[in-house]
């Protein structure tokens, strides 16, 4: 049924028809009429006011990452639309439903430079998956429910809704979302049978196998990962996983190789260059993962189930593309080789287990132990031992922190592990944690953080104080940009320009400053008392944790080398690792 | 198996010039604002060609607009252009008329020539010859309408050249596939 209202009512009205219950914004002219009709309605919808617009976008992130549902966010025109643009980018490179709602200047306003206009659609039509600028309230109940159904379909992304300020005045009939798909988006998310058969016989065949899993498993829903449980389970087969799909397979599970590419393990990235068979599930064949191109898993055949169709044969030639969505593909993989009675070729399959063995007794991700200075290997592992069996959700910023968070804290379920893996921004794991948070109420979240990148959106601390979110952010402080610091001294003979966290903010005070509680440890002896002191202080807490300031993340493939000419961890001579090529690349 | 990496990119100074091929996609879309900026975005942003490009409404009520898109590039990035093209919202369907290998391909073009004398006896015969229509004329000048493959509108330009040619101006290729079926 019909209802009259204005364009802000709308607004309000489709985000309650959707479901939604916490929304991430910043006010500004340009919305002030959705602004004000959020002022009578802040019990069914939680506003969030953030710091800073791109925290808004991270946040809807990490709370669409973590929950499942869409993130909404709300900002005004100009500036609040150019400030979302890189948690923009970021959701569409990892692939998360975000629905961002911005103002926009009057109609009549738009093209004269108004105060405060930017060319928002034009500007954010690189960066989502979908967008809209509103130029008449009868389009605006449409507008405002297909942009749930693109985010959500198909490879979710985010959907930017531009509404200018007089169509937020004006008065139209709303409608609720019932029938509102988009009139032709219709993602496949069946795969072909005849397909799906073929991908059962080539596994009932193969000698070498290996499941490589992505961000797609867990996009697909937590049904994804457990039929992937089944269908590991069945098979036999050995599974790796990029960083985005941590979790979707146990790290406990006796399949397990741990992540692959670039700083994955020796044995995930020895067997996918010496498998004979590859399927890959909701992975997309990114250069982190492949490493040297025309040497990437050479004697294999490649089945790729992915949702997007172009994902297939973009970077990698694949034998068997199947277009689908993981939760049909996986279950209906498993429902055929139930069916046909398949068995894995068992000898074969015992040959590959003993030599993935092998690799995996050279213990890539060790590291040299120190009782006089925390090493951070160390202080992940004594996080993941102080919450393993909590509820708990980990985001991460960008850097150093990050692969070791990834390599040394073990993910048991989806949806756990929140962080910025194509984008790859600095200052994620801030905002991302705080929308964890708030669609996770109860939940221990911590965001485990580089002194570098904590400080690119640090004034989110005042968002987490302001709602009192207890979000722990546990920062590896090595007094570097310790990424850069590490491909400078592999790259380009150890010349640290510009890599060193020169004039470092004294944490415990900055904590203190945001009403948060500040914790400071260098001693190994003392780190598990801290750590355990963060995760029981209630309320926000900033941990500021003394690490060996030149450690190197390993092991790693260097740009321009293939998966079997890692650098190992007791490796010497690592400069010279690196050729001429490698050197172009990122 | 074995099979040797597709090239990274576009970009990619490694493509060699083989392998090229030129396609002419079909790609019909919803009329509204900004899918043509979409369209052409997507062909910047990712490093691909546009050798033509046409664009108009097909359908009234439906709202519904074919753009015609001649491009050139190895298979594998003419293949993943398609599925990148049809990754974008408005956009319904997505044909590579080239790989149908039924198409018929027309163009328009203007054509301005300057003379007089024996040069624009010459010019008048040549587009004759053509079949290029008239339709615009002074003392010392012509301006020619002709219809044709992209070919032959190439062709009828370079003999245009030495006898005058002041300018040219083209539409670009429109493109159906033979047959009483729709693409
Ligand atoms: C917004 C942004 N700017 C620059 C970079 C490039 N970058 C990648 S890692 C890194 C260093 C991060 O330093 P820190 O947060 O201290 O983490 P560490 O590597 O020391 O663990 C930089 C500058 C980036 N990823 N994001
Ligand atoms: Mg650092």
């Amino acid at each position: 049924m019909a209802r009259e209202m204005t364009g802000a009512e709308m607004v309000i009205a489709a985000l309650k028809d959707q479901g939604v219950d916490v929304i991430f914004g910043y006010p500004g002219g340009a919305v002030l009429p959705i602004y004000d009709v959020l002022y009578d309605h802040q019990h069914a919808i939680h506003h969030v006011l953030v710091r800073h617009e791109q925290g808004a976008a991270h946040a809807a992130e990490g709370y669409a990452r973590s929950s499942g549902r869409p993130g909404v966010m709300l900002v005004t025109s100009g500036p609040g639309a150019t400030n979302s643009v890189t948690g923009l980018t970021d959701a569409l490179m990892d692939s998360v439903p975000v629905v961002c709602i911005t103002g926009q200047v009057p109609t009549h306003l738009i093209g004269s430079d108004a105060f405060q206009e930017c060319d928002t659609v034009g500007i954010t039509r690189h960066c989502t998956k979908h967008n809209y600028l509103v130029r008449s309230v009868d389009d605006l109940p449409r507008i405002l429910h297909e942009a749930f159904y693109v985010a959500r379909h198909g490879r979710p992304g985010p959907v930017v809704i531009d509404i200018p300020k007089d169509v937020q005045f004006a008065r139209g009939s709303y409608f609720g979302p019932k029938n509102a798909e988009h009139k032709t988006y219709r993602p496949q998310l069946v795969g072909d049978p005849e397909k799906i058969e073929q991908a059962v016989s080539m596994m009932a065949a193969a000698k070498r196998p290996i499941f490589y899993t992505g961000g797609g498993v867990i996009n697909a829903g937590p049904q994804a990962s457990r039929l992937l449980r089944e269908l590991v389970a069945a098979t036999g087969f050995p599974i790796t996983s990029t960083l985005m799909g941590l979790g979707a397979y146990p790290a406990s599970g006796e399949n397990w190789l741990g992540m692959l590419g670039m700083h994955g393990t020796f044995e995930a990235n020895n067997a996918m260059h010496d498998c004979d068979l590859m399927i890959a599930l909701g992975a997309r064949f990114d250069d982190r993962i492949t490493g040297r191109l025309d040497q990437f898993s050479p004697g294999s055949e490649k089945i790729h189930v992915d949702i997007d169709p172009s994902s297939i044969n973009k970077n990698v030639k694949i034998d068997l593309g199947i277009v689908g969505d993981c939760t049909h593909v996986i279950g209906a993989l498993l429902e055929r080789w139930r069916a046909r009675g398949c068995e894995a070729d068992a000898g074969a399959l015992k040959k590959w287990w003993a030599q993935i063995g092998k690799w995996r007794a050279r213990k890539s991700l060790s590291y040299r132990r120190s009782d006089k200075v925390i090493k951070p290997q160390r202080a992940v592992e004594r996080l993941y031992a102080a919450t393993k069996g909590r509820d708990c959700y980990i985001t991460t910023e960008v850097g150093q922190h990050q692969m070791w968070a990834a390599q040394h804290y073990h993910f048991e379920a989806p949806n756990r592990w929140i962080t910025s893996g194509g984008l790859g921004t600095m200052g994620f794991g801030l905002p991302a944690a705080i929308g964890v948070q708030m669609a996770h109420p109860n939940a221990l979240v911590v965001d485990i953080a580089g002194e570098g990148s904590i400080l690119m959106n640090i004034q989110e601390l005042s968002t987490a104080a302001q709602y009192r979110l207890p979000v722990k952010v546990f920062i590896l402080n090595n007094e570097y940009l310790g990424m850069v610091r590490q491909w400078q001294e592999l790259l380009h003979g150890g010349r640290y320009s510009q890599s060193y966290s020169a004039a470092l903010p004294d944490f415990v005070k900055l904590a203190k400053a945001f009403g948060a509680h500040g914790i400071s440890c260098s001693d190994p002896a003392d780190l598990d008392a801290a750590i355990a002191e963060m995760i029981e202080t209630p309320g926000t807490v900033l941990f500021d944790c003394r690490i060996d300031k030149t450690e190197n993340c390993l092991p790693m493939i260097p740009s321009g080398k293939a998966h079997n000419e890692m650098i190992l961890p007791d490796d010497a001579d690592l400069e010279a690792e690196i050729d001429a090529l490698g050197k172009a690349l990122v | 198996m074995n099979a040797p990496a597709a090239p990274l990119s576009p970009y990619s100074s490694a493509i060699g010039k083989s392998n090229v091929e030129t396609h002419t996609l079909s790609v019909l879309v919803d009329n509204e604002p900004g899918v043509l900026a979409r369209v052409v975005g997507l062909f910047s942003g990712r490093g691909y060609n546009i050798e033509s490009l046409t664009v108009a409404e097909v359908a009234h009520t439906e709202q519904l607009s074919r753009i015609t898109i001649v491009t050139s590039g190895p298979p594998e990035a003419i293949e993943q252009i398609g599925h990148q093209l049809e990754r974008l919202v408005p956009i319904h369907a997505v044909t590579d008329l080239t790989l149908r290998g039924n198409a018929v391909e027309r163009e328009l073009a203007m054509i301005k020539v300057a003379g007089t004398g024996a040069s624009r006896d010459e010019a008048l015969r040549l587009a004759e010859a053509f079949r290029a229509r008239v339709i615009d004329t002074t003392i010392e000048s012509f301006v020619f309408e002709l219809t044709g493959a992209a070919s032959k509108i190439d062709q009828f330009v370079e003999l245009m050249r030495p006898i005058g040619l002041v300018e040219v101006s083209r539409t670009g290729i429109a493109a159906m596939s033979r047959g009483k079926d729709p693409i």
